[in-house]
């Protein structure tokens, strides 16, 4: 019976063995690098200034599998016709597209609070960039593990 | 035809903020994967999500290919009148499907 048991979890570790090995061997190329994040970012709000907090960003601390990873987004705002969230963007700084997702929101959203489900291609610190009203903005950042990364070749 | 889940509550109080959720199954085919004999499988994705509510677009989202398949959205809105609330996606082809929920607001 012992042995029985022990044999998928034997299996199960050569296959993430191979797996790494894959993994380590995709050029870096093929990754977004923090310069794609930061042209990501100019494109959609220009050069204009990104400030820290009233952004809450959710992730989990350990993702098993990177093809699907919940997200949460929060932004601190009371949603009024004055002062809204206009948008909020997801930045990676390793899937192979910076930008996952952005959301438009307005006063009629009633609260800036959105959440989905995303695919990481890698360990990594997740940036979430929302524009308010008064076109100020502001970022939130999460950091998550992941232990099967999507967007490789499998 | 995409099969569509939404959950939308069946009826609120007006000023009410209210949790809207839509899954759309979508397989949000990335481009960057190889099938079984090494092909690249071509990039399939839904693009855009809108949703309509009494007369505006309340919440709209652009996906790229890291969104997951079948995607999940979770969002809010205030509900003001009694009415259809419409969930469209479209894919980058432009085809979409959309799904109505009935409001009562009291």
């Amino acid at each position: 019976m012992t042995s029985d048991l022990s044999f998928p979890e034997r299996r199960t570790l050569i296959r993430l063995g191979a797996a790494s090995m894959i993994v380590s061997a995709i050029p870096l190329t093929a990754l977004a690098d923090p310069a794609d994040l930061t042209s990501a970012q100019r494109r959609l709000f220009g050069d204009r200034e990104i400030k820290q907090g009233r952004v809450t960003l959710k992730l989990p601390a350990i993702a098993e599998n990177g093809y699907s990873v919940p997200l949460s987004v929060d932004v601190d705002s009371p949603m009024t016709e004055s002062d809204h969230v206009r948008q909020i963007a997801i930045f990676s700084p390793r899937n192979p597209i910076a930008e996952i997702v952005r959301f438009e929101l307005g006063p009629r959203a009633g609260r800036a609070s959105v959440s989905t489900r995303i695919r990481l291609g890698g360990t990594q610190t997740v940036q979430a960039v929302a524009e308010l009203s008064d076109g100020s903005l502001w970022s939130g950042a999460a950091k998550t593990v992941v232990t099967l990364a999507a967007c490789v070749v499998l | 035809m995409a099969s569509i889940r939404l959950s939308v509550p069946a009826t609120a109080k007006r000023g009410d903020v209210i949790e809207l959720k839509a899954l759309i199954q979508h397989p949000m085919e990335s481009g960057y994967r190889r099938g079984s004999r090494g092909e690249a499988i071509p990039r399939n994705i839904i693009t855009r999500f809108e949703c309509r509510y009494d007369g505006e677009t309340v919440f709209a989202a652009d996906f790229h290919p890291g969104i997951a398949a079948d995607p999940f959205l979770t969002f809010h809105t205030r509900a003001t009148r009694s009415g259809p609330v419409l969930f469209r996606w479209t894919d980058q082809h432009g085809e979409s499907w959309q799904e109505t929920a009935m409001l009562t607001v009291t």
